[in-house]
């Protein structure tokens, strides 16, 4: 399932000390907060992290498709093939988007347009991006109709929206998001709003057409089944910042983060004993306005140390490519220097 | 659709015959009558108008006589206006304010959409509130006011258009504009406003997003997506504005001497006219249920997730 990422070439995607921050009436939101990340050709990256994480600011960052105001990038660099997609004008950001970059969203019944025809949506996005009659946009779009598996998909292109199921239209979002053979598709939790019969299905579809297309995926979840069937690297992310980040493999092999460690823990299963109880991490996820510079996940860690409350850990390499934020994994020197 | 637009159209008849019928005896409960103004009449004279009338009969049979004539197209006499009967100022005085409304919504419509779709776009700033301003005086200022202030700066001061008149009258059509702007200042208001924050609500939704992150410009994501969605509302509340504006204004009509058919909505009723009321009343009603099917009809137009059987 897995792919290998070309490690040695410069990756597709480098997310760097990305920063955006929400204002607010009580206060500045730092919703996401100096986080970075690399992607690779044909990779595919999980981000993990409960809601309100900074998850999909992160991605929607990416897209440049942030609600401003309140919302602003305030720091860091997106680069795209070596180009800096926050400072791109308008134009070139949008043959960025939909072409090189594409996204698919949480709740496919209101993703697409209900007042045009799936033929129009998907027509105009080819015709955006790709030099081809009408006549031909529309073939194309019978195709990846038929690729995301729709039956009939000659007659079910004219279709409105609301004439599919849910699992049907993500399954056109993602052929709409594809047509253009972009290089990175961004997977905002896109199960789920779904039956979790349909959700297996649906993911199965999006790894087996990255896989055949060579696109990069960024898949935002916070079901960390999903992460292991589908991953190849992981990035926890906690109150805006990234945690952790390894590996798929070593994620799960050796969890170093207290919150990682809890997330995993709380994955409910069958063939452990657990005396009927479910394990979960104590606490609420903090409020993000105003925080100070301690570790935000102090108040529910286990392994709480003093440092912990007035300092936010550097972060430190445990193994190859596996990083984690936590004064667990910090010298003594770097503890005293405060 | 066809079979849809048949079963509507033949709804309006139960629905106007209660209308009619309920008018019909509320008028009559309120105290007084039409002739009662009248100096104190000789008993004979009163009998002999009674009969004329019918009003000696029982109500009931009055009732009986009246939706036979009805139902022959027959409005009745006016029991005030001694010259015509109610058909003949109802036609004589519907289409002038039929012309008037017409204008006077469509610009409401127009400047009322476009205002408030820029007043969307260009959200908190100059535009924005300039727009709403204006919005805000439409709605909350006063015909009575409106009107006349119009006639001092066009007609007074600036001498564009004369202060009032109509073309059946005098033949001239241009001074069918001021009163057209009066009248559609409320709904100019009421309409920027009801664009502005639905266009707003439509542009925070998920499926415009989606239109973004493709690559879409934003003029075409304006006028191909978003515009459908922002403008279903705004027919709902232009199908009760129309009928509302194309039955006249007494206000309007008196500032600006139109022979309208809004004067006879407040007259008859003054002089206890049952007749004349009863046939406003229906006019407006059949105006009403009309505008309120063309809404419907528009509506599943507009939006492909509404189809009628």
């Amino acid at each position: 399932m897995k792919k290998n990422t070309n490690k040695g070439s410069a990756p597709l995607l480098d997310v760097r000390n990305l920063q955006t921050y929400f204002k607010t009436d009580e206060g500045i939101v730092k919703a996401v907060d100096g986080i970075s990340f690399t992607l690779g050709e044909g990779e595919t990256l999980g981000i993990v992290g409960e809601s309100g994480s900074g998850k999909s600011v992160t991605n929607l960052s990416i897209m440049r498709l942030i609600q401003s105001p309140p919302g602003k990038i305030v720091g860091g660099q997106i680069l795209f093939e070596g180009k800096d997609i926050l400072t791109l004008s308008e134009k070139e950001l949008r043959h960025v988007r939909g072409n090189e970059i594409s996204m698919i969203f949480q709740d496919p019944m209101t993703s697409l347009n209900p007042f045009l025809r799936i033929s129009t949506q998907m027509i105009e996005t080819i015709l955006l991006h790709q030099k081809m009659t009408k006549k031909e946009a529309l073939k194309k779009s019978i195709d990846m109709l038929k690729l995301v598996g729709i039956p009939a998909a000659e007659e079910r292109v004219h279709n409105y929206p609301h004439q599919f199921s849910g699992g049907m239209r993500q399954r056109v979002m993602i052929g709409m998001a594809l047509s253009c053979e972009a290089k990175v598709l961004i997977a905002d939790e896109p199960t789920t709003a779904l039956d979790v019969t349909i959700q297996a299905q649906i993911l199965e579809l999006i790894n087996e057409l990255a896989k055949k297309l060579n696109t990069a995926v960024i898949l935002i979840t916070h079901d960390l089944g999903v992460v292991a069937g589908m991953c190849d690297t992981v990035c926890v992310m906690y109150a805006g910042k990234i945690v952790e980040k390894a590996k798929t493999e070593d994620l799960y092999a050796s969890p170093s983060h207290p919150y990682t460690f809890g997330l995993i823990q709380s994955v409910p299963r069958l063939d452990k004993a657990q005396d009927g109880k479910l394990y979960s991490i104590e606490g609420q996820p903090p409020n993000v306005i105003d925080l100070p510079e301690c570790c935000p996940f102090h108040p529910r860690c286990n392994k709480k140390m003093d440092i912990c409350t007035y300092k936010y850990p550097p972060v430190k390499k445990v193994g190859e490519n596996h990083e984690v934020a936590c004064w667990l994994y910090a010298d003594e020197k770097e503890k005293s220097s405060t | 659709m066809t079979k849809y637009v048949i079963k509507r159209l033949l709804g309006i008849i139960p629905t106007l015959l209660i209308i009619i019928t309920v008018s019909f005896f509320i008028v009559r409960l309120a105290p007084g009558g039409p002739f009662d103004g009248e100096r104190n009449l000789p008993e004979t004279i009163k009998r002999n108008i009674e009969a004329k009338y019918h009003f000696d009969e029982p109500l009931l049979m009055q009732y009986g006589r009246y939706m036979f004539d009805i139902l022959r197209g027959d409005l009745g006499p006016s029991y005030r206006y001694k010259d015509h009967d109610v058909n003949f100022y109802i036609f004589e005085s519907l289409p002038n304010s039929m012309i008037l409304g017409v204008i006077a919504i469509s610009i409401s419509v127009l400047f009322g959409i476009s205002s408030g779709i820029l007043a969307a776009v260009k959200q908190n700033t100059w535009a924005d509130y300039l727009g709403m301003a204006f919005a805000i005086v439409g709605i909350s200022v006063p015909l009575f006011v409106i009107g006349p202030v119009l006639q001092y700066v066009f007609a007074v001061k600036l001498q564009w258009v004369p202060t009032s008149g109509w073309y059946t009258v005098d033949g001239n059509w241009i001074t069918i504009i001021l009163p057209a702007i009066t009248l559609s200042a409320a709904n100019f208001g009421t309409i920027a406003r009801l664009t502005r924050s639905s266009m707003l609500e439509t542009l925070r939704s998920d499926y415009i997003r989606t239109a973004k992150a493709k690559g879409m410009k934003s003029s075409t994501i304006l006028f191909k997506h978003a515009l459908k969605g922002t403008l279903l509302p705004i027919v709902s509340y232009l199908g009760p504005a129309f009928a509302g504006v194309v039955t006249g204004s007494v206000v309007v009509e008196s500032v600006f001497r139109i022979p309208g058919l809004g004067k006879f909505f407040v007259q008859s009723s003054f002089n206890r006219d049952y007749t004349l009321i009863v046939g406003v009343v229906i006019v407006y009603s059949v105006i009403l249920i009309f505008m309120n099917f063309i809404v419907d009809i528009l509506y599943s137009l507009l939006d492909p997730r509404i189809t009628y059987k």
